[in-house]
């Protein structure tokens, strides 16, 4: 029997027996992927979409009811573009810019994210977690239609892995019984309280938070503007923070501090929970309860998330608080670097060497978003006299002095990497070169006349050649890459030239399959790119 | 280039500074005065807003403190 943990919001992948059920011994899959949730199925269309054969295995069979994430960043977008899910999302989504901090019941100072002209996609938008997750789902039964070699079975538990030299068997519990499967690589991205993780006996430290936070998403017909807004110490919760945020269709979600000591039974009643609400966006305001739940948080990671065939990714590997919405987006950008890499190996022939890389850059990522969110965590939560000292010192600064908004802390919102150091970079050979896509950053987008400069990259190695000569079709490369050969006179912003050329007249990126920056020169030189990519795939590729 | 901490003594009118530095205190419960001088930090942390100088200033202070804590 397959246990229900939870209700979900929309059945997308009902269970259905297959043959490896009763096959006599157990089928072999190049690559399995345990859990389907945003990084399990992220993955998996990323994988499918590059011809690598994957296998989903979920324990339910759809989307977890109540929305966890609501932020998702414009790396996220960019992501999802890549995948071929990002419209539905934006045009669900709810596009903000302008936050208001409060404290008590004046607004401090508000801040408007001015989103940097010439990207395709929003700084932020705003869509509850089980329509992020359903668009993911619907461009994969696209992908399928045309071929995509991705499957996902439903109801599909697994309950025990053993690693072998170069497979690892699963033990898979289901409706009609138990059955075993083989995997060429495994990809763990069944959650923070990762089953495999414990199957495998790994540890997951860090810091857990003292404090308990109250979600109520309601739906209210009122004219509140759309924008963040966040509070300290309000009238409505005093002595704790609040936060309210807006969503699709209608929904609001609430959020309140409240504090270690509770009695989250009594705090969880709806009578209770109506209170908070109403006492917050005002008595005479009619709304309705859509989800409530009182969560907890730390911040931890594994130590390493590669061991031998097995890799973890999403929240498996790391788990950060939810302030400055760093989990799901910090999730997607684990898919990123992990589909291209897989896919290299796997049907390339890339060293398998490039999949250590992905531990070293995604821990490096992991690392950089828990030190923020628990910055934040420590700024909302002070946790010894000195913290509530300088906190509420901040906070009496900021209403008449604008130098202190900088270390206002309510949380700092998700940015992509930039894998600074990484054994994967290459040269850096263009004479000051724009800071912002040094080998290692992602991609900065730019308005160009053919479109959108990230709708020309990614998939493949790409060469982009800024009035730079490239001969057409690199011989000898047995590593696929597109050339996208691009002039001034495409650039009529002039964005392109600011961000990727500075000073010079020419230049020439080499661009990962996760739009990642490699390397960069001011010339083409065969010899200099085709280390460049030996760098990264090892070998004899070139 | 690389900003130092002054350690060698620089005050325009130390005297004045820290006749000043009283005065502000003068009539503040102890909440208060902490409270005051964690202001005071921070304006002045702005003020010189290079990070190796700060941390610099923070390891001094730290290490000058008389009941030798850590
Ligand atoms: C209150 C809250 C607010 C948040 N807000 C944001 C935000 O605004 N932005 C953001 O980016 N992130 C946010 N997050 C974090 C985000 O929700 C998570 O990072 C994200 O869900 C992680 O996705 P995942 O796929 O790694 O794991 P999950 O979503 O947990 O999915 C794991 C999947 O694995 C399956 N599974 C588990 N065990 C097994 C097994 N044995 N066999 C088969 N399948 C199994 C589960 O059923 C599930 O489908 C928030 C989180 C919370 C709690």
């Amino acid at each position: 029997m397959v246990a229900v943990r939870y209700q979900t919001a929309f059945k997308l992948y009902p269970y259905e027996k297959v043959a490896d059920q009763d096959a006599p011994t157990p089928k072999r899959h190049p690559v399995v992927i345990v859990g389907g949730g945003p990084i399990g199925m992220g993955l998996a269309l990323d994988l499918g979409k590059k011809g690598v054969p994957c296998l989903v295995l979920d324990d339910h069979d759809g989307v977890g009811m109540g929305s966890r994430a609501i932020c998702f960043a414009k790396r996220t977008l960019e992501i999802c573009d890549r995948l071929g899910c990002a419209d539905p999302m934006v045009d669900k989504g709810v596009i903000w810019n302008v936050g208001r901090v409060y404290r008590d019941e004046r607004e401090v100072y508000n801040f408007n994210l001015l989103p940097e002209e010439g990207h395709k996609r929003p700084a932020f938008i705003n869509l509850q977690q089980p329509y992020f997750e359903q668009f993911i789902v619907e461009e994969i039964r696209r992908q399928q239609a045309a071929g995509a070699p991705i499957e996902i079975r439903g109801q599909n538990c697994v309950t025990a892995m053993d690693q072998k030299a170069d497979h690892v068997v699963l033990e898979i519990d289901t409706p009609d019984g138990p059955y075993q499967l083989e995997a060429d690589y495994l990809v763990a991205c069944d959650g923070a309280s990762s089953p495999t993780r414990a199957m495998m006996g790994l540890d997951f430290d860090g810091r857990v938070f003292e404090d308990n936070f109250l979600i109520a998403d309601i739906k209210m017909k009122a004219d509140f503007p759309v924008e963040r807004r966040f509070w300290f110490d309000p009238p409505f919760n005093r002595g704790e923070t609040a936060l309210l945020h807006k969503q699709p269709d209608g929904v609001w979600r609430l959020d309140f501090q409240l504090g270690w000591d509770i009695d989250r039974a009594a705090e969880l009643k709806p009578d209770r929970i109506s209170e908070r609400v109403s006492a917050m966006i005002g008595a005479d305001v009619e709304f309705e309860l859509v989800w409530t739940s009182i969560y907890t948080f730390r911040c931890c990671t594994m130590e390493k998330y590669r061991h031998g065939r097995v890799f973890f990714a999403g929240d498996a590997a790391h788990q950060v608080s939810p302030f400055g919405a760093r989990g799901a987006n910090g999730g997607m950008q684990d898919v990123d670097n992990l589909g291209w890499k897989l896919a290299a190996v796997i049907n390339d022939g890339a060293d398998d060497a490039l999949l250590d890389s992905y531990h070293e850059e995604r821990k490096y990522g992991a690392m950089e978003n828990i030190k923020n969110s628990s910055r934040t965590a420590d700024f909302l939560t002070p946790r010894n006299p000195a913290h509530t000292l300088f906190r509420d010192a901040v906070l009496d600064l900021v209403e008449h002095q604008d130098f202190a908004r900088p270390l206002v802390n309510s949380g700092r919102l998700s940015e992509p990497c930039t894998y600074d150091g990484s054994t994967l970079n290459g040269e850096d050979a263009l004479p000051d070169g724009p800071a912002r896509n040094r080998p290692g950053s992602a991609c900065s987008d730019a308005p160009l006349a053919s479109g959108h400069l990230l709708d020309q990259l990614g998939g493949r190695f790409t060469l982009l050649a800024i009035d730079a000569d490239v001969p057409a079709g690199l011989a000898g490369s047995k590593v696929k890459m597109d050339v996208v050969k691009v002039s001034a006179g495409d650039d009529a912003t002039g964005a392109l030239a600011e961000r990727y050329l500075g000073a010079n007249t020419s230049a020439v990126y080499l661009i990962r399959p996760d739009q990642h920056v490699a390397a960069r020169w001011e010339v083409f030189d065969a010899e200099k790119v085709a280390k460049s990519i030996q760098r990264i795939v090892g070998g004899t590729a070139c | 280039m690389l900003s130092q901490l002054q350690t060698a003594p620089n005050f325009e009118k130390a005297d004045d500074f820290y006749a000043a530095l009283l005065a502000a205190h003068e009539g503040l419960d102890e909440a208060q005065m902490h409270a005051l001088n964690a202001r005071l930090i921070l304006v002045l942390a702005n003020h010189i807003g290079d990070q190796a100088v700060l941390e610099a200033a923070i390891t001094v202070a730290k290490g000058a403190s008389t009941t030798r804590q850590m």
